[in-house]
Order: C-alpha cells, then sequence, then structure tokens
C-alpha cells in the first residue's frame, strides 16, 4: 500500500489550540508524524524587556489561561528567590490552595475533553459541570475565573476569611462526591476502556530517557512529582506522586482521575493548618541574579530561569514547560499506532500549546 | 424570524491565545451556561458556520488560517473578537512576533472585553452578533429583489 500523508490540524474538532501534525500513513496504520508548531508563538520571554519585573507577573500569568495559577505562584516564587524574600506563611498557604484548586480545574478539563474526544458527550458534559461548581469556588475567593492573579512578588492580594473556609470545606465535599461518581465512569467503563487501554504505551525507560514529566512520566510507573521539593506549603503537607505501571492511554487517564482526590485532600489539609497573620509583606528594590525555579503544574514540572541585574527589568527570562517535555514521547509513541487512536494518544500527554510555544 | 436568530452555529478559532479565553468559549457551551438549549451550535467545519469567534492576539502564523477560514464561511456572517489580545492584540501587543487585534486580518463586528472574557460577555456578544446577522440577510435579499426588478 502506498504510503499517504493527512494532515491533522491546526483547526481539528479535538483540538481547542491549534498545533499542525502531518501524518505518514500505511493502509490505517501511521508511519511517521512530522510537528509542525508555532501558531501560538507570541514572544512573550522578550516582553521582560520592555515591562518591569511587577509588571511582568501579569505576562507570566498568561503563558497560560489554564494553568495561569502555578505560572503566577512560579514567577513569584523566583523573582522571590532573588530578592531574599520571605513570604508570610499565610500567604504560602493561600497559594498553595489556589494552586491545587485550579489542578482539579484543569483535570477535571482535560477529562471532559478526552471524553469529547472518544465521542462520549455525556461524559464531557458531567466533567464540566463539576468544572463549574471549582470555578464558582475560585470566583468566590479570588473575583475571576480562570485567570484570577491573586499572587504577588512578596505574597497573595486576597485573603480567604475565616468564617468563608467552612462553607468551602462541605462544596467541596460535595464535588468530591460528583467526582467519585464521574471517575468511576472513566476508570470503569467498558466503552472507555476499550477506546484507552493499551493503546499509546511507553515503557517506564523510554518516559525516562526522552524526558516526559508530570502524569505522563507517573503513569509509566516514575514516581516523580515537584511537589515532593517542599514548595509553598507542601513543607509541612507531604505529597505521594500516584503511579500507574501500564504505561498508555488509561494509565494516564487513572492517574488524573487519583490527582483529583489526592487534591482535595491537600486543600483540607492546608484549610485545617492555615496560620493567622500578614498576607503579603512590602517589597522594595530590585532583582539581581540569577535562579533556577521548579514547581509541579498540573500538566507535569515547569522550570522557570530567571537572570537579573539589579535594574527593574529581568535581563532574561526562560520557561521550559510541561508540554516540551512531553512531546518527544509523543511523537515516539505515535509510529505504529492506528490512524483512530492519535486524537487519543495526542490528548492523553494533555497538551497544552500555548505553554509550549509562549 | 429566520433560522439565524433560532439557531445560529458558531466555529471558534484560536489566533494564538493563551487558552483562557478558548476554555470560556467551551464553558458557554457546557452545563452552567449552556448556550446549546437556545440553539446555538459548536461546528469545526467553517462552511456550515454563522459566526465566526476569534480569540487572541494574532500572530504572523495565524494569519493566513484565519483568512482561510473566514473567506468558507458562507454570507452572510458575522466576526466577533473574544478577549482583550482579540480586539487589540492586548498585553502581547508589544511582542515582536504578535500582528495586533484581530481587525488587522478580517473585518470584526463585535468586540468582547476582558482578560479573560467572562461567559456572560461571550453570550452577550453572540446575542448581538444574531442582530448583525439578520440585518445582513435583509440587506442581501434586499440587493437580491433589486437585481431581479432591473
Amino acid at each position: 500500500m502506498a504510503r499517504t500523508v493527512i494532515p491533522f490540524g491546526p483547526q481539528h474538532p479535538v483540538l481547542p489550540e491549534p498545533v499542525h501534525l502531518d501524518l505518514v500513513i500505511e493502509d490505517e496504520k501511521v508511519v511517521e508524524a512530522r510537528p509542525s508548531i508555532g501558531f501560538i508563538h507570541r514572544g512573550l520571554e522578550k516582553l521582560a524587556e520592555k515591562k518591569d519585573y511587577n509588571e511582568f507577573l501579569f505576562v507570566a500569568e498568561r503563558i497560560c489561561g489554564i494553568c495561569s495559577a502555578i505560572h503566577g505562584q512560579t514567577y513569584c516564587q523566583a523573582v522571590e528567590t532573588l530578592m531574599n524574600v520571605s513570604v508570610p506563611p499565610r500567604a504560602v498557604y493561600l497559594r498553595t490552595i489556589w494552586g491545587e484548586l485550579s489542578r482539579i480545574h484543569s483535570h477535571l478539563l482535560w477529562l471532559g475533553l478526552m471524553a469529547d474526544g472518544m465521542g462520549f458527550e455525556n461524559l464531557f458534559m458531567h466533567s464540566w459541570r463539576i468544572r463549574e461548581r471549582v470555578l464558582n469556588i475560585i470566583e468566590a475567593t479570588t473575583g475571576a475565573r480562570v485567570i484570577f492573579g491573586v499572587c504577588k512578588v512578596g505574597g497573595v492580594r486576597r485573603d480567604i476569611e475565616p468564617d468563608a473556609i467552612p462553607g468551602i470545606l462541605a462544596e467541596l465535599d460535595s464535588i468530591e462526591k460528583d467526582m467519585r461518581d464521574v471517575t468511576k465512569v472513566f476508570l470503569n467503563d467498558k466503552s472507555v476502556k476499550a477506546r484507552l487501554c493499551g493503546v499509546g504505551v511507553v515503557s517506564k525507560q523510554e518516559a525516562w530517557d526522552l524526558g516526559a514529566v508530570g502524569p505522563m512520566l507517573r503513569a509509566s510507573g516514575v514516581a516523580q512529582d515537584m511537589r515532593t521539593l517542599g514548595y509553598a506549603a507542601f513543607s509541612d503537607i507531604p505529597v505521594v506522586p500516584i503511579t500507574r505501571t501500564e504505561g498508555d492511554c488509561y494509565a494516564r487517564c487513572a492517574v488524573r482521575c487519583e490527582e483529583l482526590f489526592q487534591s482535595v485532600e491537600i486543600i483540607r489539609q492546608a484549610f485545617n493548618r492555615i496560620p493567622p497573620g500578614e498576607i503579603a509583606i512590602k517589597v522594595t528594590g530590585n532583582p539581581a541574579g540569577e535562579t533556577i525555579t521548579r514547581t509541579e503544574q498540573p500538566r507535569g514540572e515547569v522550570v522557570y530561569h530567571l537572570k537579573a541585574n539589579g535594574t527593574k527589568h529581568l535581563q532574561r527570562f526562560r520557561v521550559r514547560t510541561p508540554t516540551f517535555a512531553n512531546l518527544p514521547v509523543m511523537l515516539k509513541i505515535l509510529p505504529g499506532c492506528d490512524l483512530a487512536d492519535v486524537p487519543m494518544i495526542v490528548l492523553t500527554i494533555d497538551p497544552c500549546i500555548s505553554c509550549t510555544e509562549r | 424570524m429566520s433560522s439565524f436568530s433560532k439557531s445560529p452555529w458558531v466555529i471558534h478559532y484560536d489566533a494564538s491565545s493563551c487558552n483562557g479565553c478558548d476554555i470560556e468559549v467551551l464553558a458557554c457551551l457546557t452545563p452552567g451556561f449552556d448556550v446549546e438549549r437556545l440553539g446555538v451550535i459548536n461546528t469545526g467545519n467553517p462552511k456550515h458556520a454563522d459566526i465566526f469567534l476569534v480569540t487572541g492576539a494574532v500572530n504572523e502564523q495565524c494569519r493566513e488560517v484565519i483568512r482561510n477560514i473566514y473567506d468558507q464561511m458562507p454570507h452572510p456572517k458575522v466576526v466577533v473578537a473574544v478577549g482583550a489580545c482579540a480586539s487589540s492584540g492586548g498585553i502581547f501587543a508589544d511582542c515582536y512576533n504578535v500582528a495586533g487585534g484581530v481587525d488587522s486580518v478580517i473585518p470584526v463586528d463585535v468586540y468582547v472585553p476582558g482578560c479573560a472574557a467572562r461567559p456572560e460577555a461571550i453570550i452577550d456578544a453572540v446575542v448581538q452578533a444574531v442582530a448583525i446577522l439578520e440585518r445582513k440577510r435583509k440587506e442581501m435579499d434586499a440587493e437580491t429583489v433589486s437585481k431581479e426588478v432591473a
């Protein structure tokens, strides 16, 4: 059978974001996948020269609208390291709470998109229905839904009043119950399993060698999670990475399902232990020096490299985002799969193109 | 009342947006807001679409794609620029790879403010877009009639 090239994207029904793949097909099998990217490249790293380090926080939060909270947090942590600022403990806990809430909303969003990708519309709508409830908590505590800009260098902008906490915890309990119902379908439904089990298998060694991060790496059996480094409130709240050993699309889905409940537990513990006090300290002066900061995004490890020379503008700002690290694995597992499985494999790395291309 | 005001079909394209507005466009279509109950249908096919929702500041590589989708849509059509970036370039206006708002490539009828644009604002924009669609259709009909008379 002669080879055919099938273009996938940039505008494609399963992709909320544009990315282009040329799929070389023999019969129904993919033999090669050639990506072409750049549809979302804005060149925002260079904006560090035009906006001062406080303004640039807003750019960092807009690297990606889904992982916005943790981008803001990572940027603030990096600048605080450069300036030797220690953040009040209450602010650190609040950052953790909002970070985990956004992890839950990101994972539910992904579960919905994947259900949509396999044609399970009902499950898609249920996942997003629960996600709206998480967004309601975020909106009630921060004032915005997706890009909420609560972090600032030196702390956070808003506090959560102590009398609001019982209501949030009660709502979380109810959300958790809803999530149990919906993840039960993802993990046990026959048609979901038929689409996901044994598809796009990555071995532990391959995942490690190709530098995969986040749920992609954990689904192949490597227990790596940046939260174990103990940044923010994770020094007090221990995190045990959730792993699976199969390394297929099902395992990646299962890891994310489990992480939903892990995040709920982290938020509960954080609310139990949150200390009273200030939520921000005044920061004066400009950053100087060079630092690397790593945190765990919903999609995996993100690495920030900041270089400053004592002026109000950063000299260099560089981000290595989780999807960028996961793309080589995706290109490795696409050859050999069926054409109809391509959307599943592409979706299970949880691609975030606007992070990747910046 | 024509089929437009009963059931406008929309197409969404991300022209180098940060995802914030895109997930809000999708949130409009899912429970909580659920505009599908009002007949608004999201389609992936430009030839089926009446309303074009564009998010994000347009970068060099997206210009052609936007032009292409716009040209494939049948007349009458309405373009909605969703969010600050699509309206003017927003926070990314100074980036070297960003051309500016969507109106630097195709004509825009409705602008939605916000970063990220809220679902309520996006729904309001679609309602305004439907009225514009109706007006454009009437103008097209009138043109056809005047041609037939001549």
